[in-house]
């Protein structure tokens, strides 16, 4: 079971296997020993991949016919979405692909909140996690200022003049960062160059996530450590490999119906307008999956502490496994950070929604109260929850009984987690 | 796992419904069926060709359409003229070439390969010529309005007289679809303004569906290939889903733990 003593059967696999041990890692791959009550919330690491390497080969074919020039740009997205044999199809994919991607991202990234799969041994795992997530924003960002459309021009805009609120040296970095005095060809050449680097820059840190995760293994819903391997696992192949893939073709058929049944929905009409510095659109919202930083951004009356509250709303997310005082993983067994965990989510969402909106009136209101408690949730609630929360009584294993407590209630809890 | 799939679809309900959020502050757009809509949508064709000729007779003496080419109106998909009938279009246009050995430009009678010729030479003389507002290209333009199709066949049929306290300038109309009201394009459609070949009675309504319905497909000349895909890609997936699901069932059989 364990890789250390793998030797390949044919005399040519242990040949190349004592140069290059890469049947080892194969096998380690394949045996992996994975906890067997993972629920389908663990798919989506390998959805994830998936998106990741859909982004890649769409991305590649349409860098092969995109040009990155102010006064083409636009010019050559219609002749993909025209001319180009399935342009439209690799186009489409791609757009809405990158919204997929964060779909899943977020819905991994709160799988981890809720199971506190960021608790040691595993806070590495989760630091390079929020790296990828940076990336990707800055990936998207970019990736959508390349049609050359209003909202890539106007988004750019806002996005970049964020920089100016450092003190001093502000206004300097802008104009390095455009390459001139606007937002120009400069820009968008740059942000091309970079849009193309990031992807396999996120693939090298994958590559890094998934190796720090088989360390210590996988966290699971009960949030308990296991042995591995024991009768708690099942090797990766064929058990898991099946159920990700079962969980992966329902994700891809929610991603077809995006990308051939409503294709633009998740974009912005604007940006079928070609950029035009003299015209400012009415409302300049970014794509859905960065409003709640928008709207945080936003909510803080000046420029230079709204940026930095924007950037501690993420980075607040590294600090999490130190925040995060309770001992106990699970939120199964957490009955008050159950509580909070769902609280947090709706926050988020309501940060969302009103990020799309104008930031005036009550709107605006919500914004701050929203904000607010989001940094309650991760500077004093977290912190204070691990000190006075009552937990439940845990399981010693996945499939023994529950030591102490109520076993009536514990028994639930326990199932509820199986087969949720 | 009904849990996962119902939170599933919520929070992409949720996402999707950002955008719509500011079409609330305008008029209700007025319905009508559009054929190119739902899973095997598709263009009505005799549509198309009513609605070519409207954005020839009408739009196109204002409105440019850059990223047409003659051929697109043979393609399949599209209005599917016969080759004949697009290269006859074609070769009503004049077409600016050159230059030539001599080093002059020179105009000759359009091809299949042309672009759609332009009404103004540029956006400046477009501008000019109607009263500093640009006719915008109407390749894209049922995407880059937010109410799409809806929107644009509401506006064509949405002008009114200025309610009671509204003054509108010189070269400026009432339109109650119009982000504003205000829009320096004057009403174009009116009843019998175009004569159909094909006998359909020329009403403002009829002309609006018509070419809006044109400009869905100049928008999106793939729509119909798409739709079709989409559905043999979804049916695909849906079988593979399920052939993936027993297979996964009877492999997580062996061990005591449901999935």
């Amino acid at each position: 079971m364990s890789d250390h003593d793998y030797t390949p059967k044919s005399k040519v696999g242990k040949w190349f296997n004592d140069r290059l041990p890469l049947l080892t890692l194969a096998n380690h791959l394949t045996d992996y020993p994975t906890p067997k009550n993972l629920n389908y919330w663990w798919t989506f690491g390998g959805i994830l991949t998936f998106c990741l390497i859909t982004q890649i080969v769409t991305g590649l074919v349409l860098a092969m016919h995109y040009i990155a020039h102010a006064d083409m740009a636009f010019d050559s997205v219609e002749h993909i979405m025209r001319d180009v044999n399935y342009g439209w199809l690799i186009r489409y994919i791609h757009a809405n692909g990158a919204s997929m991607f964060f779909l899943a991202v977020y819905i991994h990234i709160f799988r981890s909140l809720f199971y506190g799969s960021y608790k040691a041994p595993r806070e590495i795992i989760w630091i390079i996690g929020i790296i990828i997530y940076l990336l990707m924003m800055a990936a998207a960002f970019m990736g959508y200022v390349l049609p050359w459309g209003q909202m890539s021009f106007w988004g750019a805009t806002v996005i970049t003049n964020l920089f100016s609120a450092i003190p001093l040296i502000g206004e300097g970095i802008v104009t390095w960062l455009w390459g001139g005095y606007s937002v120009d060809n400069p820009t968008l050449t740059r942000f091309f160059t970079l849009h193309y680097l990031i992807p396999f820059l996120i693939l090298g840190l994958v590559v890094l996530h998934i190796w720090a995760l088989h360390v210590p293994g996988n966290n699971n819903p009960v949030g308990i450590d296991i042995k591995k391997p024991s009768k708690d696992t099942v090797p990766f192949h064929p058990y898991i490999v099946i159920k990700d893939g079962f969980a992966l073709l329902m994700f891809m058929i929610v991603f077809a119906f995006f990308v051939f049944y409503t294709p633009n929905i998740l974009g912005h009409a604007d940006n079928y307008i070609e950029a035009d510095p003299l015209v400012t659109p009415a409302h300049i919202v970014p794509e859905w999956y960065l409003l709640p930083f928008y709207a945080i951004l936003r909510s803080v009356p000046d420029k230079l502490l709204g940026v930095v509250a924007m950037l501690s709303a993420i980075l607040i997310l590294a600090a999490l496994p130190w925040l995060d005082t309770s001992k106990i993983r699970s939120a199964v067994f957490r009955p008050l950070y159950k509580q909070f965990y769902w609280i947090l989510v709706a926050d988020v969402l309501i940060l969302g929604y009103v990020g799309a909106m104008p930031a005036e009136g009550l709107y605006l209101l919500i914004a701050r109260v929203a904000t607010a408690y989001y940094f309650l949730h991760f500077l004093i609630i977290l912190p204070v929850l691990g000190f006075k929360e009552k937990t439940l009584p845990i399981p010693l294993s996945i499939t023994e009984p529950i030591l102490g407590g109520s076993p009536n209630l514990a028994t639930a809890k326990n199932k509820e987690s199986l087969n949720n | 796992m009904k849990n996962f799939f119902r939170t599933l679809f919520l929070i992409i309900l949720l996402a999707g419904s950002h955008y719509n959020s500011y079409a609330a502050e305008k008029a209700e757009y007025i319905k009508t069926d559009w054929s190119f809509k739902g899973l095997f949508g598709k263009f009505d064709r005799a549509s198309l060709q009513r609605g070519y000729q409207v954005y020839t007779e009408v739009c196109s003496s204002c409105h440019s359409m850059k990223y047409l080419s003659y051929r697109n109106l043979a393609e399949k998909g599209g209005p599917e003229f016969s080759e004949v009938q697009v290269k006859a279009i074609a070769a009503s246009f004049e077409v600016k070439d050159g230059p030539n050995a001599d080093g002059e430009m020179f105009t000759r009678p359009g091809k299949l390969s042309d672009k759609f010729v332009m009404p103004y030479e540029n956006i400046k003389a477009a501008q000019a010529a109607n009263g500093g507002a640009y006719p915008p290209d109407m390749s894209v333009l049922v995407k880059a309005r937010g109410g799409g199709v809806d929107y644009i066949y509401s506006l064509l049929q949405g002008y009114e007289d200025p309610p009671a306290g509204v003054t509108l300038d010189e070269g400026v109309y009432y339109n109650k679809y119009m982000y504003g009201n205000k829009i320096k394009m004057a009403n174009q459609l009116s009843d019998g303004l175009v004569e159909y070949s094909d006998g359909t009675n020329a009403t403002v309504e009829q002309m609006s569906k018509d070419v809006t319905t044109f400009l869905m497909w100049a928008a999106e000349p793939h729509l119909e290939a798409r739709h079709q895909m989409g559905f043999k890609a979804i049916f695909y997936l849906i079988i593979l889903t399920t052939l993936v699901y027993f297979s996964m069932k009877r492999i997580w059989s062996r061990i005591e733990t449901k999935v």
